[in-house]
């Protein structure tokens, strides 16, 4: 009976991973997304072949990965956070976290392969 | 036991009179929102780059758009947003400055230093896109 009680009313043991988790994608993404912010006025009005120059740098393709990754990861922290404060209904609210995790894999896979297909066009 | 659908969920924030501290709390959840929809765009953008030279012709021809551009520049404010509270959050993590007026303080401080931050980026990223 005192579980089925206690049921829904957060984790237990694994209740810090979440802050954890979320504290150590933001100290990561300090330097990502100041690397980002040098990287886009390069990137610019670029050409196809200028990019695909750049991507040659293995510094290029490793630090957009990581900021895809490590990004999405902060980002499905943080709306799973707000969908649990603003969605009331259980329902809407389970629907909403698993579209949003659903979709945000979909963004990292497609991001990832994009970056490795990137990395792998010959020199034009 | 009580009934879990009723628990309160959050502050009820209509009832408070805004304040430094509570109107930049709202703004680093709304500045993640927006920076979501960058990731989208940013995911968008490598895609049509690996698709090869035409799609990614297009997707540069949008990113260069007057639209583009408004919402390249939304974006860096609310990053530099995000970046600078979040730090705020981390030094709180560490049980540093949570007295009133040094919350406060830190609070402008990121709000001061967002905009300078924007400022300077786009004053050297145009110099930078108009040198090519």
């Amino acid at each position: 009976m005192a579980s089925r009680n206690h049921k829904r009313l957060g984790p237990s043991r694994t209740g810090t991973t979440h802050f954890w988790h979320q504290r150590l994608t933001a100290i990561a993404l300090i330097p990502l997304t100041l690397f980002l912010v040098g990287l886009l006025p390069n990137l610019a009005g670029a050409t196809h072949r200028e990019f695909v120059t750049l991507m040659h740098f293995p510094v290029t393709p490793i630090m957009l990965a990581l900021l895809v990754g490590v990004g999405l990861w902060h980002m499905k922290l943080g709306l799973q956070t707000i969908i649990e404060d603003y969605i009331h209904g259980e329902g809407c609210k389970l629907a909403l976290q698993i579209t949003m995790t659903f979709g945000t894999v979909l963004l990292g896979v497609a991001g990832l392969i994009a970056l490795v297909m990137l990395a792998a066009m010959p020199p034009a | 036991m009580a009934d879990v659908r009723n628990r309160p969920l959050s502050p009820h924030l209509q009832v408070y009179r805004p304040q430094i501290t509570t109107v930049l709390s709202i703004t680093h959840r709304a500045t993640g929102i927006v920076l979501s929809l960058g990731c989208v765009f940013l995911v968008l953008w490598l895609l049509a780059a690996a698709a090869g030279p035409r799609t990614f012709e297009i997707a540069q021809d949008c990113a260069g758009s007057a639209l583009g551009y408004v919402f390249l520049f939304v974006f860096s404010v609310a990053l530099f947003y995000h970046l600078l509270n979040g730090i705020r959050h981390l030094f709180w993590d560490m049980g540093h400055g949570f007295e009133m007026e040094t919350a406060t303080r830190t609070g402008w401080a990121v709000v001061v230093g967002a905009v300078v931050l924007t400022a300077i980026a786009w004053i050297l990223g145009l110099q930078i896109v108009g040198g090519m």
